[in-house]
């Protein structure tokens, strides 16, 4: 069953900016965008299973940190080598200042 | 055109492949390489392949499984013989010939084998099977001996020392990484193996090496050292014979343009076995051998070939992995003159290479991923800008590099 958890405060992550978040065993990383709405995927790149929040967020953009795979955090669509495989991504909901995503 | 051939099934050789595809070419497509595997990723093979309990398997590059839907003629465990430029045609080593109208050359690198009695005693590292012989070996081992103190060298020495081997490292030089990595961090790197257990002697000549038992005995000027395992890490050598057979213009690698054409319009040279001129970089020729280089300019070969004019521009990028420790290199080292550290915390360090005007034209960072990921990637950007920075601006880690741009 699906459930909306509590990741973090609004005030945790910067605009276009990336935290990572643990809960139950699993890694997410959870997105503000530059113009300021939340978004979530998997934690772990899909190439070699790398956190993402140590990446670069430009625009829509994730990118890896370890070998600059890319994904639109938006959609989780892969965007180019070395990741072909896309991220899972998870629904986000703001409720005053948290964040939560629906995991 | 109608009749495009690649001579070699690499990373550069694989990405031409897709990307000419991708770009809307549907004339024949062939792509000879003369290892049995699907193209796969080299940088796993001097880490995850050698340290991971599961038996590796080669990782197929990005995008590789499309390769048989993309209605490629793919010829594995064949090479090419010979380019017959006047004929525009190439013998295959199984006697077969293959007529082209343009030529991709991504034929890579192989690595240097030691030149001194009983230089054939040490193992060196290119290919998967290569990998799965080694991690055989080191597993097998107690004393690991490394003969050469480079970026596959110390890979590999992590990697044996991870497996709790005792590993020695001899370099001829009196420091590592020297074709690579700026001092400072190559001097972290060497404390890092140090702290691990690893035993690092430099200025070291190597004499040759002996069989003895089942191990053997390297001979050098620190005297006679016994090892179950030698291993060799002196670097590699650009794969140009073909190029030089058949005529084409090579130095340190076959001779291209920006736009990746040799001194025969008709043939492109890519990746490891290329030497080109980048725009960012005026007066100067490179030949990188890394895995980004050779993932954009196969890429960037494609796009030649559909009739693009752009020049190669891809900014050189590297990383290295060793213990916890990531090492990346964007931008050309050589071509700075001052450098401003950044401490980022938790001993990680990125260096900014400027030039004479105050221009970024390199960044250096050493640490864990998480430390040095996101400010190299914006350093990579800063050098992209070509603006003049302000050193005091660099140096503070308290100053988002994302307001720089
Ligand atoms: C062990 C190792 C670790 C590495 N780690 C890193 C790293 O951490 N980071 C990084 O940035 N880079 C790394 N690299 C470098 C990176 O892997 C190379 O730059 C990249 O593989 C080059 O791709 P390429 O296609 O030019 O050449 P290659 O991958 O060498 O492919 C060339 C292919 O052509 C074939 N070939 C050659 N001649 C012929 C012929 N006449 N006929 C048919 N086939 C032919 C070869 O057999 C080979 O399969 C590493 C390399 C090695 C070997
Ligand atoms: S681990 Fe993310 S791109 Fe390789």
């Amino acid at each position: 069953m699906a459930e909306w958890i509590d990741a973090c405060a609004k005030d945790d992550i910067d605009a276009e900016d990336v935290m990572r978040f643990d809960h139950g065993g699993k890694t997410y990383a959870i997105y503000r965008s530059p113009d300021g709405e939340f978004f979530a995927t998997d934690g772990l790149c899909t190439h070699e299973k790398i956190h993402l929040a140590g990446g670069l967020v430009m625009d829509d953009i994730i990118e890896c940190p370890k070998h600059n795979g890319r994904f639109n955090y938006k959609t989780g669509v892969a965007k180019g080598a070395p990741v072909c495989v896309n991220l899972a991504t998870y629904p986000v909901r703001v409720q005053g200042d948290r964040v939560l995503i629906e995991i | 055109m109608n009749n495009i051939v690649i001579v070699g099934a690499g990373e550069a050789g694989g990405r031409a492949a897709i990307a000419l595809r991708d770009g809307g070419y549907t004339g024949r497509l062939a792509l000879i390489g003369e290892e049995v595997h699907a193209p796969y990723e080299r940088p796993p093979l001097s880490k995850a392949a050698i340290v991971e309990p599961d038996e590796p398997r080669p990782t197929t590059i990005s995008g590789g499984d499309r390769l048989g839907e993309l209605d490629i003629e793919r010829m594995t465990d064949v090479a090419v013989a010979a380019i017959e430029r006047a004929e525009r045609t190439l013998a295959l080593s199984d006697g077969r010939r293959l007529g082209y109208d343009a030529l991709i050359l991504a034929t890579g690198a192989r690595a240097r084998s030691l030149n001194l009695p009983g230089g054939e005693h040490a193992l060196t590292l290119r290919s998967f099977e290569d990998a799965q012989r080694l991690r055989e070996r080191i597993r097998a081992a107690e004393r690991v001996i490394v003969i050469g103190g480079g970026l596959i060298g110390l890979e590999l020495a992590a990697a044996a020392r991870t497996l709790r081997r005792e590993v020695t490292v001899l370099e001829a030089d009196t420091r590592l990484l020297r074709r690579s990595t700026p001092e400072i961090l190559a001097s972290a790197v060497e404390a890092r193996h140090v702290r691990e257990g690893v035993e690092i002697a430099k200025g070291v000549r190597i004499e040759r090496i002996d069989p003895r038992g089942r191990g053997f005995v390297v001979h050098s000027s620190l005297g006679s050292r016994e090892a179950d395992l030698v291993v060799g890490g002196i670097g590699a050598l650009p794969r140009t014979e073909l190029a030089v057979a058949a005529g084409l213009a090579v130095e340190n690698g076959i001779l291209v343009d920006a736009q990746l054409r040799t001194s025969d319009p008709d043939i492109l040279a890519v990746g490891d076995c290329a030497n080109f001129p980048h725009p960012l970089y005026p007066g100067r020729r490179m030949r990188l051998e890394a895995w980004r280089h050779a993932f954009a300019s196969g890429a960037h070969a494609a796009q030649t070939l559909l009739g693009g004019d752009d020049a190669y521009a891809a900014l050189p990028w590297f990383w290295s992995d060793q213990y916890d420790l990531t090492l990346q290199i964007v931008g050309l080292v050589e071509a700075g003159e001052a450098i401003v550290a950044r401490e980022l915390g938790d001993g990680a360090t990125l260096l900014f290479h400027l030039d004479r005007d105050g221009r970024l034209v390199a960044a250096a960072g050493l640490g864990t991923i998480e430390r040095i990921g996101k400010e190299i990637k914006l350093a990579e950007r800063l050098i992209g800008r070509r603006a003049s920075q302000s050193a005091a601006a660099l140096a503070d880690p308290g100053v988002n590099l994302k307001r720089l741009l």
